[in-house]
């Protein structure tokens, strides 16, 4: 009954011909998709002196490409987007974390109109907020400080993050709530049943979270666009645009600069990937 | 309680104390939730009022605002380069939605399964969609060179097809783009497709084969009923991804060539960083909210119905 495990049952496919269509399909999915990627891997160590090329096959290798980056302050915009993804990841999760501890443990009036503030904000698309946004961060409400310029304009605003907030939320309502009664009745407080009960048990959460906000900042583009001002702040993703717009620089940089902004994102995905397909799954079916 | 029952008078005493309590419980609710509400309020609140109020206004800086009711509205939707960016907007969602769809589907029914081999391909073909669009859009203005050898021309010379001008030609550039959005998109709806996928009751699988239905058959009567919510899923989070873009357009094409790839959002930022008509880009911006709301809507309606 193998054939019955998938829809169309390509697992039962036998004899040589079926095996060749089907390995065919697979290595063409792989060249589709993973192809362009595999050749930004290949010709960042490659000799390219044709702004037209890209190779599939390491030929002359070289690590002048990334000689030419660094000398193009590429380092800087590097650990530009690291203190920014770190930053904001730290943030973030505190913030989410903190907020689903309250809205999953606690029970007080207005908590279903706070889950809905905050849900409401996922149809709000960040891109249509875009222009108030940056006036805001020019004159930060209450407060008034500027934050355009600095790197904290990028960091500050990622930490609240609707998606976060929702899966650390519908994660701790599971938590048996005797575990947080046997703590009360030791004499625990909220901090720390939060930090030594809660916190342990949604490791697994905490997992989802590192992997989806990690890649939601690395791969934001609008928000360090509207805060950056000059050079000295840019991102990589941001630092790609200039490369490429200067005249001087081959396309071997860009390559070499390209496959630096790729890099920590596939690490990272490759590492947490059983948890951000969980994410994934349940983000998506829960909306 | 036992201490109220017993004692009437104490009553009085007891129950302010007892509400004290409460509400410093409740403060104890709010103070964990503190972090999360100011940063909403700052970062989402405040910037969607100001884009509400905006939209009804005449933003002159240091002059103060001046009301001007739906002129804004007006403008935009008088515009003919609104009209003509709506109209792209609307062509690459619907183009990317679909055809996310149909090859995330087509890789779905490929790749699902619990063989190694195929945990492999569906790592990688997944890798486009954690790539970040800064990446992504650099790598393929590589791809999309112009020239006879550039990367992709050179590919489908090998198959006899002629050198095409890609980004670089306003009757190519919307599919051009919109080929980078499908090829971010597929690996991501295929994801979401097999976890779906996973979800159908084999038994329901061996009982259509019992009575004689072959793959196809199967596939049609009873994986895709099956995944229904599935799809209401993935149509409604690819629309709206289609519908706010701008990273990849600000990257790829900027808008050009000649205004070929000009989107809603590219259109508001230049009308609002650029030309400084900030009422008017805040208007574009709301329309385009309301079509996003109302689009949100309309697939959790049709859901409900089915």
């Amino acid at each position: 009954m193998r054939q019955l495990d998938t829809a169309l049952g390509l697992g039962a496919v036998r004899g040589p011909i079926g095996r060749i269509i089907k390995f065919a399909l697979y290595a063409l999915a792989v060249f589709i998709f993973a192809g362009p990627l595999i050749a930004l891997l290949v010709s960042a160590f490659g000799r390219v002196t044709d702004p037209t090329k890209l190779s599939l096959l390491p030929h002359d290798l070289t690590l002048d490409n990334f000689q030419a980056a660094v000398d193009q302050g590429v380092l800087r915009y590097l650990a530009n987007s690291l203190i920014v993804v770190g930053g904001g990841l730290l943030l973030q999760i505190a913030v989410s974390v903190s907020a689903a501890y309250a809205l999953a443990r606690k029970q007080f009036p207005g908590v279903r109109l706070v889950m809905l503030l905050i849900l409401s904000t996922m149809m709000l698309p960040e891109e249509i907020l875009a222009i108030p946004l940056s006036l805001v961060l020019a004159d930060v409400p209450i407060i008034h400080i500027n934050l355009v310029g600095t790197l904290a304009g990028m960091i500050v605003p990622v930490g609240a993050w609707a998606f976060a907030i929702l899966v650390m939320t519908e994660f701790m309502r599971d938590v048996p709530i005797e575990l947080e009664e046997a703590a009360r009745l030791d004499g625990a407080g909220d901090l720390r049943i939060f930090w030594s009960v809660i916190l342990p048990v949604c490791r697994p959460a905490l997992g989802v979270l590192g992997i989806f906000g990690f890649t939601m900042i690395w791969d934001q583009y609008i928000l360090p666009l509207l805060v950056a001002q000059d050079a000295s702040q840019f991102t990589l993703a941001l630092a790609l645009r200039s490369l490429r717009a200067d005249e001087q620089v081959g396309t071997g940089v860009l390559i070499a600069s390209a496959l630096l902004a790729l890099l920590p994102s596939v690490v990272v995905f490759l590492a947490l990937q059983r948890q951000f397909m969980r994410g994934l799954t349940s983000g998506a079916i829960k909306g | 309680m036992t201490a109220t029952l017993a004692a009437p008078p104490a009553h009085r005493e007891a129950a302010p104390v007892a509400r004290r309590g409460r509400r410093f419980k409740h403060a104890g609710a709010w103070l964990w939730l503190a972090p999360a509400l100011i940063l909403f309020a700052v970062f989402k609140f405040v910037p969607m009022a100001r884009a509400i109020s905006m939209s009804f206004k005449e933003v002159r800086p240091y002059l103060g605002d001046r009301w001007v009711g739906l002129d804004n509205y007006r403008a935009v939707l008088g515009d003919d380069a609104f009209r003509a960016a709506a109209g792209h907007t609307v062509v690459l969602a619907v183009g990317e939605t679909v055809g996310s769809i149909v090859v995330g589907l087509a890789l779905a029914l490929l790749l699902e399964g619990t063989a190694r081999h195929l945990w492999i391909v569906r790592t990688a073909v997944f890798l486009p969609t954690v790539t970040a669009m800064a990446v992504v859009a650099a790598l393929w203005r590589i791809i999309y060179y112009p020239a006879p050898d550039g990367a992709l021309n050179s590919v489908l010379g090998w198959l006899g097809l002629g050198p095409g001008q890609y980004l670089d030609s306003p009757h190519t550039s919307l599919w051009s783009v919109m080929a980078v959005g499908i090829w971010r998109g597929a690996p991501y709806d295929m994801m979401i497709f097999i976890a779906g996928l996973a979800g159908v009751d084999r038994t329901l699988y061996e009982a259509a084969a019992a009575d004689g239905a072959g793959p196809l058959r199967r596939l049609w009567h009873v994986a895709f009923p099956a995944m229904r919510p599935v799809f209401a899923i993935v149509v409604t989070l690819a629309a709206i991804r289609g519908l706010r873009v701008f990273t990849e357009i600000f990257l790829l094409t900027n808008g050009g060539p000649n205004g070929s790839t000009e989107v809603v959002m590219t259109l508001v930022y230049k009308l609002g960083l650029e030309r400084n008509e900030l009422g008017v880009a805040a208007a574009g911006s709301m329309l385009l909210l309301a079509a996003t709301i109302l689009l949100t809507l309309l697939v959790q309606l049709l859901r409900r119905r089915s």
